[in-house]
């Protein structure tokens, strides 16, 4: 059995005294896309920055790759991985964000190349190649001296995604990356991810995006309350829902 | 209601109304008060022989005031430079996690900030006083030989400059939304890297005009050093007139220096902050740019699926 690109093992996570993860357990393989649904407050997208070490987890445990994350097995506890290591871990992992979160003193261009030129320590000559063929991949090629500002939202995230995609990540995160957008420029976002999830990339996306769900995942995960209330084939669970929470979720959001 | 009368019956009428703009007699007023005190004002200090204009002119470009010019700006560069750089540094202490750092550099900017400029410069001055030597076993200096007016000055303006500009950085670095940072740690950037390739550069949009106040500040806060004997612009001009007696009209040399350079600092700082606004919404680049910009976007989008997969 080869490692899945991504497993976590009873995962708790408390702000103050609410706990927001009770307990989650997720194994994602090579190339696999997994959809994670829920009301919003179930926790989706804490576990999402869980993954990377935005948000810190209080119990269980979590790989990436074969890699631990965040935290590695210290006597009976767990100790949290220093800063290099954690960095580490991150090059590795893209993530894009509902608010894009592009470096607003940047280019589209120097977007992309930020990360291989100052993480990876790469020549600017060659990244500036690939930034361009990304910027090209996702619809952007014409657009690489443009600052963020003078970007449409959807824009905007094609460009985080493609700045996500130049560290060559091993795994992609997408946190509600088309909530924050016009109706008319969801279209374009969701048909980069397409290609990504064709292409074989291994993706895993919080969404209220129902259909990109059942189109394009392999399994999704319908949380609830910090619980994963069901999960598998999209036809299954946003099909024939088992659970009541499933059930009222998707009337809510289907009607 | 005069100004609201209905709408008059023409035939075609749309193009025998000229918009005319709202008076403002106020305004005009205010004008014509200003403008008369302005040239009373120019008058009473140019017709003014008393203000011994000729002495100003004899001494405005006079050796030892042009060195006090060039010892008050080199003064003024490096006590700025000593307190951004500390700045930065109590700035990012003061907003670490770790509750001593933070404490401790709200202590830093509690005392710098709280006891006046002139002691403190004073205290540095008189070191020696408290410590005669500086060191220990080998390694230890005579204060008084290290301790010089120069250093003195250097020490008092950027040490009391640094607790300033702590805050202004620390303002700077809190308006940077936090998800710049979030999406640089993402990409695996350490610490360091996030605040000077994300935050800081964005911070700096912030900075820069409270600093160029800082500077003008630091520009006339160096004239205090007359009091621990350092040789600038304003002690040039009191050693002068001690000798001449001529003290008003030095004093205005050196206003009329310190306005110069008042003046050429503001310049920079125009340009300093077109650097660092670079990438944030400019009205004018903006309304540039909107035209081509959905063309452009029509073309791009044209079928971004293709594209990806390519």
């Amino acid at each position: 059995m080869t490692t899945p690109m991504f497993q976590a093992i009873d995962v708790h996570k408390s702000f103050d005294h609410h706990e927001v993860l009770k307990g989650i357990d997720m194994t994602v393989a090579r190339g696999e896309v997994v959809c994670l649904l829920g009301p919003s407050g179930s926790g989706k997208s804490t576990f999402l920055r869980c993954i990377n070490h935005l948000e810190k987890f209080d119990r269980g445990e979590m790989w990436v790759a074969g890699d631990r994350v965040g935290y590695r097995p210290h006597g009976d506890a767990l100790r949290e991985l220093s800063e290099r290591e954690i960095a580490g871990r991150r090059a590795d992992i893209g993530m894009v964000f509902q608010q894009f979160n592009l470096f607003a003193h940047r280019t589209a261009l120097e977007n992309v190349m930020e990360g291989p030129v100052i993480v990876r320590g790469e020549k600017r000559g060659d990244v500036a190649k690939r930034a361009k063929d990304l910027l090209g991949q996702v619809g952007l090629g014409d657009r690489g001296d443009s600052y963020p500002s003078q970007l449409s939202g959807g824009q905007q995230q094609r460009v985080a995604i493609a700045r996500a995609l130049a560290m060559q990540p091993k795994l992609m995160l997408f946190d509600e990356p088309t909530s924050a957008l016009d109706p008319e420029l969801v279209g374009d976002v969701l048909d980069v991810m397409k290609g990504l999830a064709r292409d074989g990339m291994t993706m895993i996306v919080v969404t209220h995006e129902l259909g990109f769900a059942r189109e394009v995942a392999d399994r999704v995960y319908f949380m609830s309350d910090g619980v994963v209330v069901e999960s598998g084939p999209p036809e299954q669970v946003l099909g024939a829902p088992r659970e009541e929470r499933t059930k009222s979720f998707l009337s809510k959001v289907l009607a | 209601m005069t100004t609201t009368s209905a709408p008059t019956q023409m035939g075609d009428g749309r193009d025998s109304r000229v918009v005319l703009p709202t008076r403002h007699p106020g305004r005009w007023v205010a004008v014509v008060v200003i403008a008369a005190l302005a040239v009373f004002a120019v008058f009473q200090v140019f017709g003014n022989e008393r203000f011994h204009w000729d002495v100003v002119r004899e001494y405005l470009f006079a050796e030892p005031i042009l060195q006090g010019v060039l010892r008050t700006l080199m003064l003024t560069v490096a006590a700025m430079v000593i307190g951004i750089s500390l700045g930065i540094v109590i700035a990012v202490l003061r907003l670490s996690p770790n509750r001593f750092l933070s404490t401790a550099a709200w202590l830093y900017s509690w005392f710098f900030r709280g006891t006046p400029l002139l002691v403190q410069l004073l205290f540095w001055y008189f070191l020696s006083a408290l410590y005669p030597t500086i060191g220990a076993g080998a390694l230890s200096w005579d204060t008084n030989s290290l301790i010089s007016p120069l250093t003195a000055a250097l020490l008092g303006l950027g040490l009391n400059e640094a607790a300033y500009m702590s805050e202004i950085v620390r303002s700077g670095i809190l308006s940077v939304p936090k998800g710049q940072a979030e999406a640089a740690q993402a990409i695996g950037m350490n610490r360091g890297q996030v605040m000077r390739r994300v935050v800081l550069p964005q911070a700096m949009r912030v900075i820069i005009p409270p600093t160029g106040n800082e500077t003008i500040g630091m520009l006339k806060h160096t004239a205090l050093v007359l009091v621990i004997g350092y040789t600038e612009l304003m002690t040039s001009a009191s050693l002068i007139y001690s000798r001449n007696y001529q003290t008003i009209p030095l004093l205005i040399v050196a206003a009329l220096w310190y306005l110069f350079i008042t003046a050429i600092l503001s310049v920079g700082q125009y340009y300093i902050e077109r650097h660092f606004g670079r990438g944030f919404s400019n009205s004018r680049v903006r309304r540039q740019r909107k035209p081509d910009a959905t063309t452009e976007a029509e073309v791009a989008e044209g079928d971004p699926a293709q594209g990806a997969t390519a």
